[in-house]
């Protein structure tokens, strides 16, 4: 079955396995959500279920999304997201979706946006490797040969090259899930999670496992 | 509160020792042979410790077979059994870095005086 939560990333520590490993985990905050909106084939041409999570300041809202909130008739919600289920119809709207979802060592994919770095050089941005510091070397940074001369008289497309890098949509695989704590709607993944501190992620079950 | 802070506090343990850089401590490590689970001792001078909650760790240094050995440990490790502080040294400085050029009667650690 798919699922999926919007949450927000806490940060990392590490935790003790029961052999007296450290593992790195990343502390997410997910849920309570609230389901929206159902899309059904019939009504929209696809399964879907949309859900809520964040709470924000109702004059911070528009009068047309108000209007759309108050179908579900549990208050205003700083994140709107869509996942698409199949069994979307068994969803009630107004119903909450908690942490409780995922169990420990669910597979689980994490979608988030990467911190951004401004508009960064080949060197950050690709991996190039860049030249000698010193002894009269007069190449350091710089990205070199783009390409040939009279033919093909133009830089092929796709050529990376300096330019903006991160902030960008990333989701990140099959992090296994270390413990869930509905008390406090905390779930710890195994692995780091794109994105800052405090940014939101959606996590949903893995799609290559299963 | 701070989750993440919540989620180390809960990880640490409540048994160990205080202990300083200069002490000398025994530290009692679990070992895993196949089935069978055997304790170590690993006895020697506290180096280091460096703090932060649940990720604190510390470095136990000793001469064996006079060659120095060291082992940093995660000081709430489910991996140590426990810990015994053997005497507090008296130290000026809480890397003991130094120790490692020094051998024999040069590397001893003044015993804390007691007042």
């Amino acid at each position: 079955m798919e699922k999926g939560l919007i949450g927000r990333k806490l940060g990392m520590t590490q935790v003790f396995s029961d052999e007296g490993a450290a593992i790195s985990v990343t502390v997410i905050e997910a849920g309570p959500c609230v389901v929206i909106q159902k899309k059904t084939r019939e009504t929209d041409g696809y399964d879907a279920v949309q859900i809520g999570f964040g709470r924000k300041k109702t004059k911070r809202i528009t009068k047309p999304l108000q209007g759309h909130f108050k179908k579900a008739d549990k208050g205003f919600f700083q994140f709107l997201r869509e996942f698409r289920i199949d069994n979307a119809g068994e969803y009630e709207v107004g119903a909450e979706l908690n942490v409780d979802i995922f169990a420990v060592g669910d597979y689980v994919d994490i979608v988030g946006t990467s911190k951004g770095r401004g508009f960064a050089g080949g060197v950050k941005r690709h991996g190039f490797k860049g030249g000698r510091a010193t002894h009269g070397s007069m190449f350091h940074r710089a990205p070199g040969s783009i390409g040939a001369s009279a033919d093909p008289s133009r830089v092929f497309k796709g050529t990376k090259l300096p330019g903006h890098m991160g902030d960008r949509r990333v989701t990140v695989q099959n992090l296994v899930v270390f413990s869930v704590r509905p008390e406090r709607n905390l779930i710890l993944v195994k692995g780091s999670v794109p994105g800052s501190m405090n940014g939101f992620v959606l996590i949903k079950n893995a799609v290559k496992k299963s | 509160m701070n989750w993440v802070e919540m989620i180390e506090k809960e990880q640490m343990r409540g048994d160990i020792p205080g202990f300083k850089s200069g002490d000398t401590v025994k530290v009692y490590v679990k070992i895993v042979e196949g089935q069978k689970e055997r304790i170590q001792v690993f006895e020697g001078v506290v180096i280091r410790k460096k703090r932060g909650n649940s990720r604190a760790m510390f470095t136990v240094r000793k001469v064996s077979y006079g060659v120095g050995v060291e082992r940093t440990f995660p000081l709430h490790s489910p991996v140590i059994d426990r810990i015994e502080v053997v005497t507090r040294g008296r130290v000026r400085r809480s890397r003991l870095y130094y120790l490692r050029q020094l051998r024999g009667k040069e590397a001893r650690i003044k015993e804390l005086g007691r007042r």
